[in-house]
Order: C-alpha cells, then sequence, then structure tokens
C-alpha cells in the first residue's frame, strides 16, 4: 500500500480493516490495479479519503466508505476516472438483486483475476470510489451502481461489461418512475464500448439496451410484472404470451436470448446447460446467477467455472442468513419493493412456518408507505405473522384488509416468544432489516 | 358473479396504478364484503372498453406519461360519462383527479383536454412538488371525519363554480392554488391529491361511496380497529412532525 507512508495511525488502521472488507485475490504478478500509477492529484485525493473514513470509523459511524470517497472526491473530482483507467471494469444496475450478483460476479471473476468490489452495497459515486480505492493490485472492478448513477458511472470507469437485471417501482416518492430510468439508462449507454448483458424477459430493460451496440440478451425471468404491461417504446398495451413479450401497436418485442435460465439450469448460447448449485435460495438467485455466467463468459470465465465459483457465496451483507435468536432459528430476508417482497414470498417455508414482518419509513427506505398495498401480502395466508417495525399500524391494516391472520409486537424478541414451532422467516424494508440484524447480534 | 353484485371497476391499472392506489380497490372490495355484499371486481386495462354498468368507478395516480395516455384512451371511450350519467360513483386519486377535469399539462408540457366530469382544470406548479403527509377537514356536507393521506404531487388544481372543494388543508398542499382546498366532489363524482391510499387511511371514504352506490344511508358496522389505530398514529405524527 504505497500511499499510505507518511500519514501515521489513522492510515494504518484504514489499511487493517479496508484488507479484510475488500474482495481480492492474494499477490497477482502483474503490477496493474487501479491505485499503481495515479497522478499526484489523485494519490493526495486517496490518502485524505482514507484518513476521512478512518475517523468517522473510529467515531463509531459505519465502515466510514462513503464519507472517504466523498472527501477524496472533493480534492479530486476525476479520481473515480483514474482509479478505474487500470481496471477491467464490470457494472451492475438493477432495481433488486444488485448487491448479491455483484457479490456472484466478482466471485466468478477470481477465475480470472484479482478483484475489487464495493461488496457492502455502498453505490453511490463516494462509495464507489472509496472501493476501487483499496483495490491496488486488482485487475477486475466489479461495481453496484445505484439506478439513478448508472450512466454518470458508466461515463467515468469505462466498463467492459455492464449487466441490467431489472428495473420496477421502488421508492416512488424520492427517485423517479421507472420509465424514465429506463429512458435514461437508453439516452446514456447508447455510446457506450462496453457489452451490456441485458435480461430480455424485462422489457424497460430490454428498452433501455436495444440501443446499446453489443448487447448480450439473458432469459432472465421476471416474476412482478405491474410495470410492464406499458410499452416503454409507444404507450402500446404489452402482450405477455407465455415467456414471450410484445407490443402489437409498435412491433417492440422480446429479443431472442442468447443465455436462459431454465429451471435450475444456465443454458449457454451453445446450448449446454449447466446445473446452478447456490447457497442462496429462490428464483431470484437463479436469475442473478444465470446474468453472473453471462457476465463471466465476456471475460472467458467458462460457465462450468463461473458457476462452482458462485456456490461459495453464502449471506451477502446479511441476506438470506440464518441466525440463532431466542433458542430459535431466524432467517433474515430482504425486501425493499412490490417485487422484492413477490420473490420472498416465493422462497419462504410453507404454512405454518410462523413469518414476522417489519416495515420502516425512514428517508432510506421511502417515507410513504404505499407500495405496501402494491405487495400481495395475500399470500401470507395460512402462516402465522407477526408485525413490527416502525409502520406496523400500516401493515396491520394491509393485511387486515389482505385476510392474513397476524398479531401486532413491539420487538422481534417478543415476535419469537409468541412463535409457533419451525424456522421464522424474518421479511424486513431496508432500515428495519438494519434493525434486525442488530436485534439477533444482541 | 350475481345481478345483485356490487360492480367495481378498477379503470386502467396499467397506466393509473402507482402509489399503491391498488389498495383503494382493495378497501373497498374488503368493506363490501364484510357487509354481506357480493363483489364482482371488474380491472379494465387501457386497450378494453370501459363498462357502463358498473356502481363505482377507480381512477388512481400516474406519471406524466401514462396520464397522457390515460387520457388520450378515456377521451376516445364514453363509457365512463355514461356511467357518471346513470349515476355511477367515480373516485380519481392525483393523476385519475386531473384527468376528470376539463384540462391537464401532460408529459410534453402541453395542455390537453380532460374528461370534463368535475369543473376543474389543472397546471404544473412553480414551486415545490408537494410530498408528504397530509391532513384535511372534508366538507362537513360529506359526514366524514378527518381526512389523513399523503400527497406527491406537482400539479395544480384550479376549481370551477361546478364543483365544491373536497376538503380543507391543515397540513400539506391539496389543490395547491393558495386557498387551501383539496380536491373536489359534485355529485358522485370525487377527486382527490390523497394517496396513502386514500382509502385505507380513511375508511369512511369507502363506507361513503358503496352507501352512494347502494343508496343507503348506513350500512352495517365493520371493524375499525386497526383503522383507527393507523388513523390515530399519523393524525399525531403530522400534528409533531419533530417527534
Amino acid at each position: 500500500m504505497l500511499l499510505l507512508g507518511g500519514i501515521g495511525r489513522a492510515g494504518r488502521l484504514s489499511a487493517s480493516v479496508h484488507r479484510r472488507r475488500a474482495t481480492r485475490m492474494p499477490a497477482n504478478p502483474e503490477p496493474a490495479g487501479p491505485s499503481a500509477t495515479l497522478p499526484p492529484r489523485a494519490k493526495l485525493a486517496v490518502t485524505a479519503g482514507k484518513v476521512a473514513a478512518a475517523v468517522s470509523r473510529t467515531a463509531g459511524r459505519g465502515s466510514g466508505s462513503v464519507i472517504g470517497g466523498k472527501v477524496a472526491l472533493r480534492l479530486d473530482p476525476d479520481l473515480l476516472r483514474s482509479l478505474a483507467e487500470n481496471l477491467d471494469v464490470v457494472l451492475v444496475s438493477a432495481t433488486n438483486g444488485k448487491t448479491t450478483t455483484t457479490r456472484l460476479i466478482a466471485e466468478a471473476l477470481k477465475a480470472a483475476g484479482p478483484v475489487v468490489s464495493n461488496a457492502l452495497g455502498a453505490n453511490m459515486p463516494a462509495g464507489i470510489t472509496s472501493a476501487l480505492a483499496d483495490g491496488s493490485d486488482a485487475r477486475f472492478g466489479v461495481i453496484e451502481v445505484d439506478e439513478k448513477y448508472l450512466v454518470g458511472v458508466a461515463k467515468d470507469t469505462a466498463p467492459k461489461a455492464i449487466a441490467l437485471l431489472n428495473l420496477s417501482r421502488d421508492q416512488l416518492d424520492r427517485s423517479s418512475e421507472t420509465r424514465m430510468l429506463a429512458e435514461r439508462w437508453r439516452e446514456g449507454l447508447q455510446g457506450t464500448e462496453a457489452v451490456i448483458i441485458a435480461n430480455a424477459d424485462d422489457p424497460l430493460v430490454t428498452w433501455a439496451a436495444s440501443s446499446c451496440r453489443k448487447v448480450v440478451w439473458v432469459a432472465a425471468g421476471q416474476a412482478y410484472r405491474e410495470d410492464a404491461w406499458s410499452c416503454p417504446s409507444c404507450g402500446g398495451v404489452m402482450q405477455r404470451p407465455g415467456e414471450d413479450w410484445f407490443c402489437p401497436s409498435c412491433g417492440f418485442r422480446r429479443p431472442q436470448p442468447h443465455w436462459a435460465l431454465q429451471g435450475d439450469h444456465v443454458v449457454d448460447p451453445q446450448g449446454s446447460g449447466w446445473l446452478i448449485q447456490l447457497q442462496l435460495p429462490g428464483r431470484a438467485n437463479l436469475s442473478n446467477a444465470t446474468s453472473s455466467a453471462a457476465v463471466a463468459a465476456v471475460f472467458g470465465v467458462h460457465p462450468q467455472i463461473a458457476l462452482q465459483r458462485m456456490q461459495a457465496v453464502q449471506a451477502v451483507a446479511g441476506r438470506y442468513e440464518s441466525v440463532q435468536f431466542g433458542g430459535r432459528e431466524v432467517r433474515l430476508l430482504l425486501a425493499k419493493n412490490p417485487a422484492g417482497w413477490l420473490e420472498t414470498f416465493t422462497l419462504i417455508d410453507q404454512p405454518p412456518a410462523p413469518v414476522v414482518l417489519s416495515v420502516n419509513a425512514l428517508s432510506a427506505d421511502g417515507t410513504d408507505t404505499s407500495w405496501l398495498w402494491d405487495v400481495d401480502y395475500e399470500r401470507l395466508v395460512g402462516h402465522p405473522v407477526f408485525v413490527m417495525g416502525q409502520r406496523k399500524l400500516d401493515l396491520a391494516v394491509r393485511l387486515e384488509v389482505a385476510g392474513v391472520h397476524f398479531q401486532v409486537v413491539d420487538s422481534l424478541a417478543q415476535a419469537v416468544a409468541a412463535a409457533p414451532p419451525g424456522r421464522i422467516e424474518a421479511i424486513a424494508n431496508y432500515t428495519a432489516f438494519q434493525q434486525l440484524r442488530r436485534d439477533v447480534r444482541g | 358473479m350475481s345481478e345483485s353484485a356490487l360492480r367495481l371497476v378498477w379503470v386502467y391499472p396499467d397506466l393509473l396504478s402507482t402509489y399503491g392506489d391498488r389498495g383503494n380497490v382493495l378497501v373497498v372490495e374488503r368493506r363490501a364484503r364484510q357487509r354481506g355484499l357480493d363483489v364482482a371486481r371488474i380491472d379494465v386495462r387501457s386497450d378494453q372498453p370501459i363498462p357502463t354498468s358498473g356502481d363505482i368507478y377507480l381512477l388512481g395516480g400516474g406519471e406524466d406519461r401514462p396520464q397522457r395516455l390515460a387520457g388520450e384512451r378515456l377521451r376516445a371511450d364514453p363509457g365512463l360519462g355514461r356511467a357518471v350519467e346513470n349515476g355511477a360513483i367515480v373516485l380519481g386519486v392525483c393523476a385519475g383527479y386531473q384527468i376528470m377535469g376539463h384540462e391537464f399539462i401532460d408529459d410534453m408540457g402541453q395542455r390537453t383536454q380532460g374528461l370534463g366530469l368535475l369543473d376543474v382544470w389543472s397546471t404544473r406548479g412553480e414551486g415545490a412538488r408537494s410530498v408528504g403527509d397530509i391532513l384535511a377537514e372534508p366538507d362537513p356536507r360529506l359526514g366524514l371525519p378527518t381526512l389523513t393521506g399523503f400527497e406527491n404531487h406537482q400539479g395544480v388544481t384550479h376549481l370551477g363554480q361546478g364543483v365544491s372543494p373536497l376538503a380543507r388543508v391543515s397540513v400539506g398542499g391539496g389543490n395547491g392554488t393558495g386557498d387551501g382546498t383539496e380536491g373536489a366532489w359534485r355529485d358522485t363524482v370525487f377527486g382527490t391529491y390523497l394517496h396513502g391510499p386514500i382509502l385505507a387511511r380513511n375508511p369512511s371514504v369507502a363506507d361513503l361511496l358503496i352507501k352512494l352506490a347502494l343508496d343507503v344511508s348506513a350500512l352495517p358496522p365493520a371493524d375499525n380497529t386497526w383503522y383507527d389505530a393507523l388513523r390515530a398514529e399519523r393524525i399525531a405524527a403530522v400534528q409533531q412532525p419533530a417527534q
């Protein structure tokens, strides 16, 4: 870590924490990597960022990666560009599955070289800059990007590949509508040199990607379709017979996929099927693994090797993690929007498995809880359900109307004490999920 | 479906369904069934004709482009207008409210003709977008308690002589005209900027729609425990935003 020479304890503290956190392979024979050949201003910015991050951590304010990145970007606005210059960059964006897919791709690409990644989900420019500043010996940068920042980060990092997984409604009171996002992607990515790996089963993603030159289409599936009935191109009403989709008004239609998820197999462009064996549950993760295999192939990693490596991925940032709490097994599941809840309902244990729901409405969650009515809570009929979180009363009314039996509780401990036997499935939105993780750690 | 079922029409879920507007449909359906009524729910996509024989029609919100598309398709379909002539009950929320007026501003910034079912017209506000919890005191003639909801709109809606304000805002923006009005109504047609969704936060409004549809002055009681708890919490939260 040549940058840390003169900055004393704060720098070393920062370096040791970074080493644990960064997704990285041991020694790389090639002297590549983002910070090896930085211009002086960029080096100063990286150093300043690390000091700020260390101060933030010492003060107990989380990992410090975001504040560190902000300080660094203020000193050198071109820092992200400089850091990315010596990396093969892969960007991953979507409404759902960004963090997990970033992790799966990072694991797969380690077969070809060292990887640096924003593995903790800090997915805006400051967090991305901070993560890349850690990867001095990496060949690949696998970067999760917030949907709203994708175009800007793509301009800064000149990626070799961009994976576009899905788009659906999410936190409507603070972000723009899904079609506007798709339009921003479409216009902003038009001239990119990157290979776009795009979900052909998602009409909005397809529309966003279809103006790009090099697209690898993946039939990765789409469970939640409520934002995909209106043709993104002309506004016609979409027809969706079986797996196919098309607009009868303008002829916009599903492209022929190169890769496909079929059951629990990835089918590659040669037509060979490869079994997906993940520790992560659910259809959505099979879909994420399929897109990840297609990305890995762009860098010459064979799908069999890629999928083998993905098998090692367990809980990502605590998601899907089973923990012991109050003498019971509790599985922690994150669901932030209607599409995410729908995917989560398909993977939980059958009734009468007990279910805990926790919903907050802080600014990171979106302060409007109306989205609860776009979620099919009717699917929980038959489960004993416990509701908690800041907006438990919104949940209570929602479940009452859904005809679900529920009990309102004040804490996870109370829910666990009252829950009938069986593994407890605890599903929560963003900050409520973080609270659950703190609760189970005690 | 039986002849005697309450016919509940959800207009254009493919275009006008955002901010949980589906909840309004679910709440009417639930509360009608709790009173022993059969409910025939009819979801009408924007490539299908609007039936004229519905009892209650619900139009939700939508962003600018879907709103324009919905306006174009509804103008080309006489179904909703005929239903209103027959005395049908209509609730339009946000974009659905604006479409029912004489005109609104579309996604290209153009003034676009609405359905003229309410004597209102909408413009785009110059100031900040109205986003947040809202409280309003309804028109006393409607016999409703305080309205609570969540608004999220840039539009400003001006009321003509042919309608009355649905409510007077105590917290929030409402119609955005600076006179404190929120929503509009006339006879059996109601428009509002309240999401939340409005009927989940205000079950008495759902009951009002059902009563008007049945032409009765009262309904058997329903269990309002959780609705009341939610209402009390939201009203208190809005009045003390610092906590």
